[in-house]
């Protein structure tokens, strides 16, 4: 390296803290695509956590499997595979997403969702049962029980959407895929990393870098705090 | 001809092969040359270091990146030569002390590609200038490489010529390869500047045609350079120079312009 490290970092900051016009605009781009992706997903895929853990149908044990192997599909496969469908001559072509944001959340509701519904599931199940049976025999509505019950595992479901959220601001390779990494429109935080890398530019990709540090060091703290609230206190 | 399959098996072989019966090369028998995908691409490099491998016993290890980035490498002392295209970029790396003995050793060209409907009506503009003022003008998608390699420098230097500002509605910097910028290009139906090979080597997969090509402006010549010694004197400066002095023999000219893809010759080697 010829630039020593602490002037690029240096650097790295005074891009953040001068508010460079590119930098937040990729920001904006990976936070906008990242939030609507996971509000999309969140009720749906929770209901979906919901049922999977509180009844009992057929076929149940298969779809539980298989969104438990949906979560680890590598994200380039789901790039592939949205590529695919929305490429001019693909199923959905006539949308004309790719290339788009929209394009981009497609692909990220694909891959937060699984994510979302097993972590969900496991939080359900591990509640005893009773208390949601007790709560339906005293005549408390569906919508409200259900309501009380998402109050109580408000920690481990806070816990799923973080992973969820941090697994689809953080991959690349459908980003990249769908989106193609175009400035000011498709450009998110981890693909314009992997050009500034390519490119041999290292400020910009450390300041992006720095920005995910952060982001990674407020949710944990963030859950840190809700943990300790929810643990009944030993005296 | 090969089938596909069974030249893919070939490659499979040759590679492991070559990875358990050869030698370690000593470190003095590297040369590490810093290169531009298209060179690497368009799979000219494939087709001649070996003969210059046989003949000198060297040994040259290629990394394929953008001319911004193969500069940069050099300037790093982190490869023992370079070949790129990009001449104002080049003459910096020359003037400033680390690059010595630019030779040019061939060239090819850039070329416009576009819809087949043409809608910004480019073919027959007078010079590329022109061209690249019709489609900011229209405004007609263009996809730029925004990656600093040299066909992204060559890009901005005409949108500069042409007096164009790059903020019109359709100029989108994609950061990507030439390959890939090509899909894009063929994807959203857009304009776009590539090097003749490049162009060549995905012409079957794309729907797109030459809308302008021809005249100096669009040249790409091709350099290698030297690394200074007195920058840093513990590079492979022996092999760089032998492996410089092979490029501008008659027989590595001979085998560059014999040299094609689809049937079309991609570079022409140098007069010199």
């Amino acid at each position: 390296m010829s630039e020593g490290w602490l002037v690029l970092l240096q650097q790295a900051f005074s891009l953040l803290l001068s508010f460079d016009p590119e930098v937040w605009s990729i920001i904006n781009v990976s936070f906008s695509v990242s939030f609507a992706a996971l509000l999309i997903t969140l009720i749906p895929s929770i209901a979906l956590g919901f049922v999977l853990a509180f009844t009992q149908f057929r076929g149940r044990w298969l779809v539980t499997n298989l969104i438990q192997t949906l979560q680890s599909i590598p994200t380039v496969v789901i790039g592939l595979l949205v590529f695919l469908l929305l490429t001019r001559n693909g199923v959905l072509g006539d949308l004309k997403w790719l290339f788009t944001q929209k394009g981009m959340i497609l692909g990220q509701m694909l891959i937060c969702a699984p994510v979302l519904v097993a972590l969900s599931q496991a939080a359900f199940s591990s509640v005893d049962r009773r208390a949601w049976e007790t709560s339906r025999t005293l005549g408390v509505s569906w919508p409200s029980a259900v309501y009380v019950l998402c109050r109580e595992l408000r920690v481990p479901l806070l816990l799923a959407v973080i992973a969820a959220f941090s697994r689809i601001l953080t991959e690349v390779g459908c980003s990249m895929m769908v989106g193609g990494n175009i400035l000011n429109a498709t450009r998110n935080i981890p693909t314009a990393i992997a050009l500034e890398t390519s490119k041999g530019d290292f400020a910009q990709a450390i300041a992006l870098g720095l920005v995910l540090l952060i982001l990674a060091l407020i949710l944990n703290f963030t859950l840190g705090t809700l943990r300790g609230k929810a643990m009944p206190r030993s005296h | 001809m090969f089938t596909k399959k069974s030249s893919a098996l070939l490659l499979a072989a040759s590679v492991l092969g070559s990875v358990a019966f050869s030698p370690v090369a000593l470190a003095d028998e590297i040369i590490k040359l810093a290169t531009t995908t298209s060179t690497e691409n368009s799979g000219l490099l494939g087709a001649i270091l070996p003969t210059f491998e046989k003949q000198s016993g060297f040994e040259v290890q290629v990394i394929a990146t953008g001319t911004g980035k193969a500069l940069k490498l050099a300037r790093q002392g982190d490869v023992d030569v370079v070949m790129t295209h990009a001449p104002a970029a080049e003459a910096k790396f020359v003037n400033e002390g680390y690059g010595i003995e630019p030779r040019g050793i061939m060239a090819n060209d850039f070329v416009v590609l576009g819809p087949k409907n043409d809608p910004a009506k480019i073919n027959g503009s007078k010079d590329v200038n022109q061209a690249f003022a019709k489609i900011a003008a229209k405004p007609a998608t263009f996809i730029s490489r925004g990656d600093n390699s040299g066909t992204n420098m060559k890009e901005l230097a005409i949108w500069n010529n042409a007096n164009v500002t790059t903020d019109f509605n359709g100029y989108t910097a994609v950061g990507q390869g030439m390959g890939k910028t090509l899909l894009m290009a063929n994807e959203l139906q857009a304009y776009t500047l590539t090097d003749r090979g490049t162009f060549v080597a995905y012409k079957a997969k794309l729907d797109l045609e030459i809308k302008f090509d021809g005249g100096e402006a669009l040249a790409n010549p091709y350099q290698i350079i030297l690394i200074n010694p007195k920058k840093y004197p513990d590079l492979n400066h022996k092999g760089a120079r032998a492996l410089s002095d092979w490029l501008v023999s008659p027989e590595a000219k001979k085998m560059i312009n014999n040299y094609k893809v689809q049937g079309e010759q991609l570079f022409k080697a140098s007069q010199k």
